[in-house]
């Protein structure tokens, strides 16, 4: 089949083999899979930085715990924020859930196969970090108001390279569609060494990196005032807010590594809502989402962070890789 | 019916106008606005019927204008710029009935506010070139007498006017040599006759007209670099004329470049659409970028509007290229993307203005940096501003990303195109539609978070208090309308479909189906928002009655109201937050070769050691650089030209008559 011919039948829904009720349920599993498996990785990245640096490391699941604890503890407002602050977190939730509900991460067409287009995904990623960095403006404070100018700042460089990434990869599959994009790719396994996918790759890499805030472009587990970027912005949620937020993060950074799994090497992914193919698809997702977190964290114990102001050079670099990557696509169409 | 209404809506302005004229002050404002609100319901119906209906009607009166008559005619695309028009100026007629209570307008703005919506109803459904300038001149002198308002109180309005004033007219008088070109060479003045005669034409005097017109369009739709009057005019005007100048003047000049370029010139030549993409792509990088240094609100909606402007030319262009290289399809979804994208921007933009209005109002500033903590004083013009914002930066669920998504896909399938200019041409425009998104939810993120969020920075700002209802009713109908089209944009597809087929010099098929969300015909792609605002709330409400659940018993009956870190401090004052200046600080320093601000740090000592600093000041401001490098030598060379020609008149009347000998005698010497 061609890739117009792969796409349309999505879009009009003769391509999706099983019927809505079982898609919704891929979706659930998803969202259910990322939610668990988002706060895994985290503490999988932290567990390879402990060991890479000689240390023992919390273990793996201590996120989770972490989670646990976070949202029994007291609800705190801050003083002079508005109601912004308590829907900020859950809004980051929220649409970062969509996302995952939507993306062909388990399965290659989730609920909305048709309507699952790559944009969607990449404004739902932006409405959440829109949202925390109003509620870091909400209190009033020089910390969050400065986290989120950084965030905003970051974020802005960032984005235009993940959009051209993703034109990049929809102009073999002739659609932005990510069901669409993963499928065209299965059917034609060839695509994954273009050269035009392995630009795109890296681009998307340094994308992933600067919107999960890991080393060299945000450090997680700094608290020292004048580099913070993230943590600077949420310093004002407290309790089941901080849970929220802190779900939300893992939550996108699970989104972010298995849309890079699945886009670029879509190997494993069920193409029907059957049991067996779901099961499979679940364990080779956090499969390959486990070795880019091998990756990403073996990058985040090998460099230094960077300063802030060299960080837009890094990121202009992953833009003018993902234009590279859409000229190359285009030469060699 | 559409004509009758039609008219009775122009009579209805005319009518608003001539009351705010002659009323007594306190009966005037009401009058005019009510007359107004009627006058944009007729347009809007009329508009309306043409573009449900798809019959275009036309008219023409020899009595009204001597010589050579009235045209007016309403095809779908001229009612679709009616329409946009009809709604922003309707919300803006509502919004000015409580903006007076405050402002009082003199006797003249009353009167300027109806004329110039006329006008802006005017001008797309004029139907031949002498209409058509007499409208579009309509229109350049109500909204130049309406930014001169508040001239008395400040320089600055005086200095926009000017600027304004020249800006427009040499547009207008580019525009003015283009049609008279083509009318003259077409044999006729109607656009029905120039259209008929077109063929006849040579390629040369098509471009030569299509060039001129270009430059006079452009200098109205804010296009770089004719953009310079802009971030002048729209902060000094009162705030329902912003409005309407950004919400649908501006728009007048897209319309004017596909009249003239697809429906009277025939679609021409490959390298004009290419010149309009240039013009879209830089407007639309240096629109965002000022957008999200500037610190005054209306200044940063205006380089908005630059930005957004530059996004639609990005999508005519690409349109008119497509058409030329025969891709019929793939022109019409470009072109109904940029019409779409137009559409939405008035409605938010409009939406926006009215709310930066309701903020002046408040507070007696539009500086973000001494507003602040307006969530709470105002929380209904913060709802409604913010719903413009969260528009504007296109997150999913707001028209703003429907059209940006539409203009996406638009560009992306366009690279199926052949022809290597064209290609080269879309991928350009992608990448700044794709640089622009994340400036401008960086801006908007700014305006919201610094203007309504956080502790009040100055006095104003914490004793505002909620705007009159009527300023608020113009605002909610807009900011509801954002939303509306945001979850079902496809309720607009016939609609947009329809314009953009007489739009086209070549009929095109419809390029999307029909349904609530967007759903490509041709070419692979859909979004159905609906269902993802649906799974939106699905999700917030899930997530927060998870959290609720899982909380202790004791934790879920209050939030604990307590004070925010402060690194130790006890007391968190207003002086410590981030101020919009710097929250575009990191931004400015990455584009610091395009933005060039200018910084001024003046320490004074005390007398006795160098070491003790007195007093420090800092100033800082961002001036348009495109400004200082391409205008400031033009208005210095013509300053040192009129210094120089003031010189020949010295008083002598030896001299005068001297003058007036030569002159005669040359006219002898050029008649033999």
């Amino acid at each position: 089949m061609s890739p117009a011919a792969i796409t349309a039948a999505l879009v009009t829904g003769t391509a999706t083999p099983t019927g809505l009720g079982p898609r919704i349920a891929a979706s659930i599993l998803q969202v259910a899979a990322v939610a668990v498996g988002g706060p895994l990785l985290v503490g999988l990245m932290a567990k390879i930085r402990a060991r890479a640096e000689g240390r023992i490391g919390a273990p793996i699941s201590q996120p989770l715990r972490d989670l646990r604890k976070l949202v029994r503890k007291e609800r705190i407002h801050a003083e002079h924020a508005s109601a912004v602050l308590t829907l900020a977190p859950l809004v980051l939730v929220a649409s970062a859930a969509v996302a995952v509900a939507i993306s062909p991460l388990v399965i290659t067409a989730p609920v909305l196969a048709g309507g699952a287009d790559a944009f969607v995904v990449v404004y739902l990623l932006l409405m959440g970090s829109v949202a925390l960095a109003l509620g870091g403006l909400d209190p009033g404070t020089a910390f969050g108001g400065m986290g989120s100018s950084r965030a905003m700042t970051i974020g802005a460089l960032a984005e235009p390279a993940l959009l051209v990434s993703i034109l990049a990869l929809s102009i073999q599959a002739e659609t932005s569609n990510l069901p669409g994009i993963v499928t065209a790719t299965l059917a034609h396994p060839g695509w994954m060494a273009n050269p035009e996918r392995l630009l795109a790759l890296v681009a998307v890499v340094v994308v992933v990196i600067a919107e999960t805030g890991r080393i060299p472009v945000d450090n997680p587990s700094t608290h020292l005032e004048l580099t913070m970027i993230h943590e600077a912005m949420v310093l004002e949620h407290a309790g089941p807010d901080l849970g929220l937020v802190t779900l939300g993060e893992a939550m996108r950074l699970g989104l972010l590594f298995g849309l890079v799994a699945n886009l670029f090497f879509p190997w494993g992914i069920a193409t029907n809502a059957s049991l067996p193919h779901l099961a499979l698809g679940v364990g080779v997702l956090g499969a390959k989402a486990a070795a880019i977190a091998l990756v990403i964290a073996l990058i985040e114990v090998s460099t230094a962070k960077l300063r802030l102001f060299r960080v837009p050079e890094l990121l202009s670099g992953a833009f003018v890789l993902a234009v590279l990557a859409v000229m190359t696509g285009l030469v060699t169409r | 019916m559409s004509e009758a209404a039609y008219l009775i809506g122009l009579g209805a302005a005319g009518a608003a106008a001539l009351l705010g004229a002659t009323l007594p002050a306190r009966r005037r404002v009401l009058g005019a606005a009510l007359l107004s609100s009627a006058a944009c319901v007729c347009a809007f119906l009329a508009a309306g019927q043409v573009l449900v209906s798809g019959h275009a009607w036309s008219a023409h009166s020899a009595e009204v204008l001597p010589l050579t008559g009235v045209s007016l005619s309403l095809d779908p695309l001229s009612a679709l710029f009616v329409a946009a028009a009809a709604v922003v100026g309707l919300a803006a007629s509502c919004y000015a009935i409580g903006y007076a209570a405050h402002s009082a307008p003199s006797r003249t703005a009353t009167a300027m506010l109806p004329a110039f919506l006329g006008s802006l109803l005017l001008v797309p459904a004029a139907s031949s070139v002498a209409t058509f300038m007499v409208a579009w001149e309509l229109m350049a002198l109500t909204s130049l007498l309406l930014l001169l308002n508040e001239h008395r109180q400040r320089k600055e309005a005086r200095d926009a006017a000017q600027w304004y004033a020249a800006m427009t007219h040499v547009g207008a008088a580019a525009i003015l040599l283009g049609l008279l070109l083509l009318a003259t060479h077409a044999g006729g003045q109607t656009f029905a006759a120039i259209a008929a005669h077109r063929g006849q034409l040579s390629v040369a005097l098509r471009s030569a007209v299509f060039v001129l017109t270009l430059v006079g369009f452009a200098s109205k739709a804010g296009a770089v670099p004719l953009h310079v009057w802009l971030p002048r005019a729209h902060p000094e005007a009162p705030s329902p004329v912003s409005a309407l100048m950004s919400g649908a003047m501006v728009n007048l000049g897209i319309y004017g470049i596909i009249r003239v370029g697809e429906d009277l010139l025939g679609g021409g030549v490959l390298w004009w659409w290419l010149a309009v993409v240039a013009l879209g792509v830089v407007s639309a990088v240096f629109g965002a970028l000022h957008a999200a240094a500037s610190a005054d609100v209306k200044r940063l909606l205006a380089y908005s509007t630059v930005d957004n402007i530059g996004l639609i030319l990005v999508g005519v262009g690409a349109a008119g290229a497509l058409a030329v290289s025969g891709e019929r399809l793939l022109a019409a979804l470009a072109l109904l993307a940029a019409l779409f994208h137009l559409v939405n921007h008035a409605l938010f933009k409009g939406c926006l203005f009215l709310g930066a209005g309701a903020l002046q109002h408040a507070t007696g500033t539009r500086d973000l940096d001494r507003l602040g903590g307006l969530a709470r004083r105002m929380p209904v013009t913060a709802a409604l501003f913010g719903i413009g914002a969260l528009s504007i930066s296109a997150l999913p669920g707001f028209n703003g990303f429907a059209s940006e998504w539409l203009l996406l896909e638009s560009l992306l399938h366009g690279f199926a195109d052949h022809t290597d200019a064209t290609v080269v041409a879309l991928l350009i425009g992608v990448a700044a539609l794709a640089i622009t998104g994340g400036l401008t939810a960086a801006a908007f993120v700014k305006a919201l978070g610094v203007g309504f969020l956080g502790q009040p920075r100055t006095a104003g700002a914490a004793s505002a208090r909620e705007v009159a209802p009527s300023m608020l009713v113009g605002m909610a109908l807009l900011a509801a309308s954002c939303i509306a089209l945001g979850i079902a944009p496809g309720v607009l597809l016939p609609v947009l479909e329809r314009a953009t087929a007489s739009g086209l010099a070549v009929r095109p098929p419809s390029p999307l189906r029909a349904g609530l969300g967007l759903d490509l015909a041709g070419v692979s792609g859909a979004i159905e928002p609906a269902l993802v605002v649906a799974g939106l709330l699905g999700a917030l409400v899930l997530a927060w009655a998870l959290v609720r659940l899982s909380a202790r018993r004791s934790a879920l009956r209050h939030a604990r109201t307590a004070e925010a870190w402060g690194c130790g401090r006890e007391l968190q004052t207003a002086r410590m937050e981030v101020t919009a200046t710097s929250f575009a600080e990191p931004l400015q320093r990455v584009f610091v070769d395009v933005l060039r601000p200018d910084h001024d740090l003046e320490v004074t000592h005390v007398a006795e050691s160098r070491f003790f600093p007195q007093a420090i000041s800092y100033q800082h401001r961002i001036d348009d650089g495109l400004e200082r490098v391409l205008y400031r030598p033009v208005i210095d060379a013509v300053s040192a030209w009129g210094r120089l020609a003031r010189r020949v008149p010295n008083g002598s009347v030896h001299r005068y008559l001297a003058f007036g000998f030569v002159a005669l005698v040359l006219i002898l010497v050029v008649l033999a």
